[in-house]
């Protein structure tokens, strides 16, 4: 099968690779370019493990193909730190023991700043239907939820 | 003398009696001195049963000491999650 | 052990400090099953039975082989024969002998350069198959006219003229049944039915393998139990344990499903035929939902006797469970002693049977068989509360268990919590919550036993007094920072200061794996025995320096000092200066613990949900839920409050949404989240939490293992919650709109 090659922004930096066309942008992140921070819990599109932004969208990058990046921006949690330092999702996240396992961190964490960067006082039910599609299995959500409000409290008292 | 008291199913191996009294200072013993009474359990025991001594489930590892005054129990191995 | 004669007054013990792995995990950094990658790596794909029940007739890999960056195909032949029994179960479910026993049943796996080019391959690997009649319903399996799955299977307590896929029969019991039922002002009986969910953890059953034609081989997998793991595959392989070396991986959730192998041996097969070349196998979530451990599914008989006073008399069950195809792997031995476990009842009589049935091998899933039995036991409870004008919570109370209470499987309890934990539910403000039209409240308890296991830990004191601490129990929710609390409590240094590792299999003795609600228990407190013990060696080098009896040295706040006066003056010598000089004062300093620690101290919890339940659509919404449950004592309150809210979580999808779903082929029709809904963030309320300090007076810190107890109670409590709020008692989980929507219907 021939490979298309593909350049492309990932977390500020230029990127390339070549991919198969049936290979979706997770692949390409994980196995290609070793981000591997983004998880792949269904492959669906059900489980949102596999989070990131696509030119500031968020989407499930299991079910886009890694063509379909040419030329766009991706970001994903290993962007998410800035010079060294965490994010607030991130820091809130470890004080609030927001994770046990962690594997759906990425997808949350990555999804939740997408929430905080177009409404910055998010109610429970906004962040709870805003996470609808991150699944988490262990920690019944609501150390997430508090977490997810004390960063967003952080941050507008920042701003 | 041990007392070990037994499952429904497993007094049915042991003639019917509620619990057996064996002479045994350890599980190991006590497990022994069990099956050459009562050779209907050797199965059971090799399967693996769970002791519990004094209200505590133990792995029934064999060098365990029992003593008169223990209240014994066998149940069926249980696992955990 | 009276409460205040353990340890109190801690200094880091019940503190909530960040867990050290954290920063790893919210980056990105962390390194789980399916991240692992090596040099020459291949990929694998396996093949899987379409069917429910087929004899294998051919399989045919000649065209997957001919298929350019194919590296090698293996199936049932590649691996010996003659296993029995448990590593017989293991090996047939790894791949399939002569029959398919359930739908999505591995046949053959592939393994080559790349993942795409395994999964073309294993699409050219025919196989040719005899469908042969299945049975997927536990009922329907004991029936006379049921295929018969295997014969032979049953085990000597099966009663003589049962169907041959009955293959255990347990039971137990005490007092005089009849006469309690006698005594009774109120006798009710009910049959109740679980289907069988699965574990959902979020990370798919990943790992990479490589085995060499010599016999050793290494693995890298995400797993509860890497010491399974290598016992495990090397039954199946044939192989020495000691030559494959197993590192566990950090694991993206497990409750009970990742204690067992499912496909890590094809992996090593593959590898070894291959060459030795690396083998990576990572299985999709359809692959996870058909192929690895579900929970069994239950039919049940509960029968109760009650007085008018609320008092229970005789309490009778019947449990019907299947785990699978495969012999003992129902919770048939568990369910039964959960059932009557929170109370104190003269007359008690337990039956169960387990049934082969055409499903995936069954796991454990957190207290397996406990959810099952207590959703039977107290939805019937609730109905003869309701009937007799009973409050719950009080009939509950009366009847506990508590200390020196003959347990409903025979022995005594030692000092247990269920009272103070039933007395913490009912001081709680949930409880007076005024609830509006369509709003009921459920209440339920639940019980498990916890458990120890073999254990063995090793600890490092570092040359500046920092302190490493080796593990061989994976952590999935935050136990090296629970052991590294207790470490550091233990030593009198800070948290910060010790490490602790989970280890590989040549690092240190056997450990079970993190199951049974043990890791914090059992690792914890060998940790602290591996304390104690290198806390004596650096008394005696303190001695030593000081030329005194190291009887007369004592550890106070990280440092050896003379016990009293007559010891001698010396300033004290911190663990940091016998750190630095330990090279010249005897050599290194560890210390090491290995053990079948006993002390463990069953667990109790009780629940209570609010529900309201919409009459238009059979929708049920939880609006408040609260988890009271004794932790023995909480090291880290945060991740005991998350193993509550897991579990109740988990629980409350089993009661409203989740079930494994066959269609009349005996082919499962939700292989995927979207259909398998396990409860989103929208789903739920927040979760409220009270953590009981009863102490367990066999642990060093009074720890009684909180990871599983907490799944037991929410299946009934939120039946009890829908049937207060809608009238309607379903006796089927799960409670889902149309079942609801009819269930009401049926009663109007
Ligand atoms: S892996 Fe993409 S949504 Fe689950
Ligand atoms: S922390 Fe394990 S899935 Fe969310």
């Amino acid at each position: 099968m021939s490979r298309i090659h593909i350049t492309t922004t990932v977390n500020g930096e230029a990127a390339e690779f070549l991919t198969d066309p049936r290979e979706t942008l997770l692949d390409v992140l994980r196995n290609q370019l070793g981000l591997t921070g983004s998880k792949e819990g269904c492959g669906t599109g059900d489980c949102g493990a596999c989070s990131v932004l696509l030119d500031g969208v968020l989407v499930s990058s299991c079910l886009v193909l890694g063509v379909e990046v040419q030329g766009k921006t991706v970001e994903t949690i290993e962007g998410m730190a800035t010079d060294g330092a965490l994010h607030p999702l991130q820091r809130h996240f470890i004080e609030h023991a927001a994770l046990q396992c962690g594997f759906c961190t990425p997808g949350i964490l990555v999804a939740a700043k997408a929430l905080l960067a177009q409404n910055d006082n998010p109610t429970e039910t906004e962040i709870r239907y805003w996470l609808a599609g991150n699944l988490c299995r262990c920690t019944g959500y609501d150390k997430i939820v508090r977490a997810v409000q004390d960063a967003a409290a952080e941050m507008r008292g920042a701003a | 003398m041990i007392k070990v008291h037994l499952w429904s199913g497993l007094r049915r191996l042991a003639g019917g009696a509620e619990a057996v009294t064996v002479q045994a200072a350890t599980v190991g013993q006590m497990f022994d001195a069990m099956i050459a009474a009562h050779p209907g359990l050797e199965p059971v025991i090799k399967a693996g049963v769970s002791v519990v001594i004094d209200g505590e489930v133990t792995a029934g590892g064999r060098n365990l000491a029992v003593k008169p005054e223990n209240e014994i129990y066998l149940i069926q191995r249980v696992k955990g999650g | 052990m009276p409460k205040d004669e353990l340890k109190a007054g801690f200094r880091l013990v019940g503190t909530r400090p960040n867990r050290p792995d954290g920063l790893d995990k919210v980056t990105g950094r962390a390194r789980y099953g399916a991240d692992i990658v090596a040099a020459n790596m291949l990929h694998a794909a396996v093949v899987r039975s379409p069917y429910a029940h087929a004899r294998i007739k051919k399989i045919d890999a000649s065209r997957a082989l001919a298929l350019e960056g194919v590296k090698a195909v293996v199936t049932r032949a590649d691996f010996p024969t003659g296993l029995t029994g448990e590593d017989w179960n293991l090996q047939e479910n790894t791949i399939a002998g002569d029959t398919a026993l359930y739908d999505g049943h591995a046949v053959a796996a592939v393994a080559a350069t790349s993942a795409l080019v395994a999964q073309d391959a294993a699409r050219l690997i025919e196989v040719e198959y005899e469908v042969l009649p299945h049975v997927t319903d536990v009922d329907a399996a004991m029936a006379p006219d049921a295929p018969v799955i295997r014969a032979g299977n049953a085990d000597h307590s099966v009663p003589e003229g049962m169907h041959p896929n009955v293959v255990r029969y347990i039971d137990f019991g005490h007092g005089d049944i009849e006469a309690g039922f006698a005594a009774a002002d109120l006798v009710r009986e009910g049959t109740y039915k679980t289907e069988a969910t699965h574990q959902g953890y979020i990370e798919p059953h990943a790992c990479l393998g490589q085995l060499g034609a010599d016999g050793r081989g290494e693995m890298w997998v995400c797993t509860q139990g890497h010491w399974y793991i290598r016992r495990m595959c090397a039954a199946v392989l044939g192989i020495e344990a000691a030559n494959l070396r197993v590192t566990p991986s950090e694991i993206g959730g497990g409750f009970g499903g990742k204690t067992t192998i499912f496909m890590e041996p094809l992996a090593l097969a593959l590898s070894r035929k291959a060459g030795g070349r690396p083998v990576k196998l990572v299985m999709s979530r359809a692959e996870v939902l058909r192929a690895t451990g579900p929970t069994a599914s239950a039919s049940m008989d509960v029968k109760i006797g009650m007085k008018k006073d609320g008092t229970i008399t005789a309490g009778q069950v019947n449990f019907r469970m299947q785990g699978g195809a495969f012999f003992g792997m129902s919770p048939i031995a568990e369910a039964l002693p959960c059932a009557f476990a929170c109370y104190d009842i003269p007359n008690l009589m337990h039956e169960g049977y387990e049934v082969l049935a055409n499903r995936p091998k069954a796991a454990a899933y957190r207290a397996p068989g406990s959810p099952m039995a207590a959703f039977a036991v107290e939805s019937l409870l609730d109905e003869m509360c309701r009937e007799l004008s009973l409050d719950p919570l009080q009939v509950r109370l009366k009847n506990a268990a508590k200390e020196g209470t003959k347990s409903s499987y025979g022995p005594t309890y030692n000092r247990i919590g269920l009272v103070e934990t039933l007395e913490a539910t009912m001081a709680h403000p949930n409880l007076s919550a005024p609830l509006g039209p369509n709003q009921g409240r459920g209440v339920a308890a639940g019980f498990w036993f916890n458990h120890g296991g073999e254990t063995s830990v090793s600890l490092q004191i570092g040359e500046d007094g920092t302190v490493g601490v080796s593990v061989g129990t994976p952590d999935i929710g935050g136990s090296r920072a629970s052991i590294a609390l207790m470490v550091a409590e233990t030593l009198g240094i800070e948290y910060e200061a010790v490490r602790v590792n989970v280890v590989e299999t040549g690092s240190l003795g056997v450990n079970e794996p993190t199951h049974g609600s043990r890791a914090t228990f059992a690792s914890g407190k060998a940790a602290v025995e591996a304390a104690e013990s290198a806390i004596k060696q650096m008394c005696a080098r303190a001695a030593a320096e000081w030329g005194i009896d190291p009887e007369a040295v004592e550890w106070v706040d990280g440092a050896a000092r003379p016990a009293g006066e007559n010891a001698g003056k010396f300033p004290p010598l911190t663990i940091g200066e016998i750190g630095a000089k330990m090279g010249g004062t005897g050599g290194p300093i560890s210390g090491h613990h290995e053990s079948v620690p006993g002390g463990v101290g069953a667990s109790f919890g009780v629940h209570v949900v609010d529900v309201e339940v919409d009459p238009e659509t059979g929708k049920s919404t939880v609006l408040r839920y609260l988890v009271v449950q004794d932790a023995g004592r909480a090291i880290h309150p945060a991740y005991v409050e998350g193993q509550y809210q897991g579990g109740a979580a988990q629980g409350i999808g089993w009661a409203l949404n989740e079930e494994y779903i066959y269609g009349a082929d005996g082919r499962l029709q939700n292989p995927m989240f979207l259909d398998y809904r396990i409860p989103v963030a929208s789903d739920l309320p927040m979760i409220d939490t009270v953590i009981v300090e009863v102490p367990n007076p066999g642990h060093p810190y009074g720890v009684r293992g909180v990871g599983e107890t907490g799944i037991a109670p929410p299946l009934a409590a939120v039946a009890n919650a829908v049937a207060a709020a809608s009238g309607a008692r379903l006796r089927t989980l799960p409670l889902s709109p149309p079942k609801v929507l009819a269930a009401i219907k049926a009663g109007q």
